[in-house]
């Protein structure tokens, strides 16, 4: 009897959704089996899927909650290098990676709670005064996972997993931890920088991500000098990072953001970031707290450019700083509104659609040598696409599946014309 | 300048406990002195107007109380609790609920969404919930939207929940925005110009719903309101404000005579002429 309730409760896009999510994925698969989609058009496809998570993240934060961010790449770059770091220790025999990225970011979240339910006892906290306690709980965490938990478990680690060359499951755990630990550590960082800047009006929040963005690039260009990675590399490129994403990661990945997004904004923490988008003023005024509001769409649309990166770096297998430059980070500004402002739909459709025209297309129809001019025909795009429909590609259209439940009107019980005659 | 203390009204009135307490505020914006030495006392269930010209601080009395300005001296207290310093939503979250002197919906959220946001703090499932759509989260969905719809049903909205908000014509978005207020479960109101912008049949409409909802939610309300016709006919006493100062105060009978009132409205010559 349970079953067959469960069974009613499943709304018929959600149906829908899940068989078309399935007989894509299937499809996709046979034709990687079969050999018929060669290695280019494989890295565009997982290219396409890496860039919608970091736009859907940023229409998460730009297009539902309304802070216009530019910090993006800088996420994304964040969750491809660790995510990198920690596979690539790994297969050096190096277990530390894991512990570090993936049980110390967890230890941190941890501390992170404690200091929650610790700083709820006091009103007024200047953002700074908080930000300070976070910081400290962060390197306070990373330097137990350093100094203690790494020589401690990670022999171990190694061993329970099957050494550096790991059999099949070993290695998927591997790498999701590193996923995980990628996309954790993009959160924690953004939620280090959203405290205090979010502070700040959405112009001068745009500004204060800009920056963001710089500062990792210049970070990653001198990991090897300022940061203690030499196995990054700096600006020479990160090498020998093992090529683990497949397909079936891809899809997982993919489907996790989606779905996560969207049961986040059709709740009622949903409404309560729409509504600081909305008006910021009369959020507040009607008891939301506008401040937890926008950090949770922060740190939720940077944990899922995290993720992205992850999936990237274990795709291409190489990462350069300059990837992540911050001319890049307008990429998925582009994408979001392009597609349409808070349109979920859209920003899937045209994430999978810019990699496929600029990255695919593109450079197949253009003749050798003018492939630079693809950076002429996209911009004109632009330009049509705002001169035509400045709302983007979608609007605010959704899939049935995407798309908010409207519930049905009741029939009218009493009104106030037949009540307040009675008061009167 | 002697503080004036509030009319005394019926002993029954009298016993009610003090709901919310003013003393001696002061607000500065930069130099400008917008509020200067303001009291209050408001007993719980009473209706009371404050009234002043254009740029008396009306508003800026409104905006200190539910925590948009924090202020520079002085004390209000809701219930014995203090607000001075506490964010926002928390004093909303004790039972303060305010409207708009120009409305501010969430105009391109649906008319029922708009309700329903009003119910966060109370929502009552966390973020995994919120993440998984377990049975729990929609079973508190459900009376999250059936709740909402109440109140819609009350304001007469219902039929039209599903359209956006901001398509709304201004009487019914004026009621949606008192309709978001009250679904914070309030026990005092505020309302800063509700008449706003409309006509006299439709202040005789809303003169007709704020008596409804005082006695449906067994409120206390507070309102601003430049327009006489309203504020004499439903208030049970008035605060008159110029220049940030409270200059007159009593039943509607004694401000409408009184000169300082006069001559604050109409100025220093005609007051003389009178």
């Amino acid at each position: 009897m349970a079953i067959l309730k469960v069974f009613k409760r499943i709304r018929k896009p959600n149906l829908y959704f899940t068989l078309v999510a399935l007989a894509i994925y299937i499809i996709v698969q046979v034709l990687l089996s079969a050999g018929l989609l060669n290695d280019f058009w494989r890295g565009i496809l997982f290219w396409g899927a890496a860039i919608t998570m970091v736009s859907l993240g940023l229409n998460l934060i730009y297009g539902f909650n309304g802070q216009f961010s530019l910090g993006q790449y800088g996420f994304y770059a964040i969750g491809a290098y660790a995510a990198a770091d920690i596979t690539y220790r790994w297969v050096n025999s190096d277990a530390s990676g894991v512990v570090v990225g993936f049980l110390g970011s967890l230890l941190v979240l941890l501390f992170f709670m404690g200091i929650g339910a610790f700083l709820k006892r006091f009103y007024g906290l200047l953002p700074l005064t908080k930000f300070m306690a976070y910081l400290v709980a962060t390197f306070a965490g990373y330097f137990i996972a350093v100094k203690f938990l790494a020589p401690a478990l990670g022999p171990t680690l190694m061993q329970l997993l099957g050494g550096p060359y790991p059999g099949a499951v070993g290695r998927q755990i591997v790498f999701l931890m590193a996923l995980l630990g990628g996309a954790t550590i993009a959160g924690i960082t953004s939620y280090l920088f959203g405290i205090p800047v979010l502070e700040l009006g959405s112009d001068y929040f745009g500004i204060a991500t800009l920056g963001f963005t710089i500062i990792v690039k210049v970070l990653l260009d001198n990991t090897d000098t300022l940061l203690p990675f030499p196995e990054m590399k700096g600006a020479r490129g990160m090498v020998g990072i093992p090529a683990w994403t497949t397909w079936t990661w891809v899809f997982i990945t993919l489907m996790a953001v989606i779905v996560i997004m969207r049961n986040l904004l059709h709740s009622s923490y949903g409404r309560a970031i729409v509504s600081v988008r909305e008006d910021e003023r009369a959020a507040t005024l009607v008891g939301i707290d506008v401040a937890s509001a926008k950090i949770m769409a922060f740190v939720l649309g940077s944990v899922f450019a995290g993720l992205a990166g992850g999936i990237r770096a274990h795709d291409v297998a190489f990462l350069h700083p300059n990837t992540f430059n911050f001319i890049q980070s307008f990429n998925p500004l582009i994408i979001v509104v392009f597609g349409g402002l808070g349109s979920m739909t859209g920003t899937i459709f045209t994430g999978f659609l810019w990699i496929f025209v600029l990255e695919g297309l593109l450079r197949l129809i253009l003749p050798p040598g003018f492939e630079t001019w693809r950076f002429v025909v996209y911009p004109l795009m632009l330009l049509l696409m705002m001169l035509l429909r400045p709302e983007g590609l979608f609007g605010s259209y959704e899939v049935p599946f995407l798309r908010r439940l409207l519930p049905p009107i009741p029939a009218r019980k009493s009104s106030l014309e037949g009540q307040s005659e009675e008061v009167a | 300048m002697t503080i004036l203390p509030r009319p005394t009204m019926s002993p029954e009135v009298e016993a009610r406990p003090v709901i919310l307490e003013i003393t001696d505020l002061t607000h500065f914006f930069g130099n400008l002195r917008a509020v200067y030495n303001f009291s209050m006392q408001l007993k719980q269930g009473e209706l009371v107007g404050l009234i002043g010209p254009n740029g008396a601080g009306k508003t800026t009395v409104f905006n200190l109380i539910t925590g948009v300005y924090h202020a520079s001296e002085g004390s209000i207290k809701y219930r014995g609790v203090e607000l001075v310093g506490l964010p926002s939503h928390e004093i909303i979250q004790m039972g303060i609920a305010r409207t708009f002197q120009n409305i501010r919906l969430f105009s391109n959220l649906t008319v029922l969404d708009n309700v329903r946001i009003a119910y966060h703090p109370h929502v009552g499932y966390g973020i995994p919930h919120a993440l998984w759509h377990g049975p729990y989260y929609h079973k508190r969905e459900d009376e999250v939207t059936a709740l909402a719809q109440e109140y819609l049903d009350i304001f007469g909205l219902l039929e039209r929940q599903n359209d956006r908000a901001g398509s709304l014509p201004y009487g019914l978005q004026r009621r949606l925005e008192i309709a978001r207020a009250l679904a914070t479960r309030p026990q005092l109101l505020i309302l800063d110009e509700p008449a706003a912008g409309m006509n006299p049949q439709e202040i005789d409409e809303l003169m007709e719903l704020i008596h409804f909802i005082r006695e449906r939610f067994n409120l206390t309300i507070l309102l601003v309101e430049h327009r006489m016709r309203l504020v004499m006919n439903i208030c049970e006493w008035l605060t008159v404000m110029d220049f940030g100062q409270i200059i007159s105060r009593g039943l509607p009978e004694e401000v409408r005579n009184d000169p300082k009132v006069i001559e604050a409205y109409l100025g220093r010559q005609s007051a003389l002429l009178k």
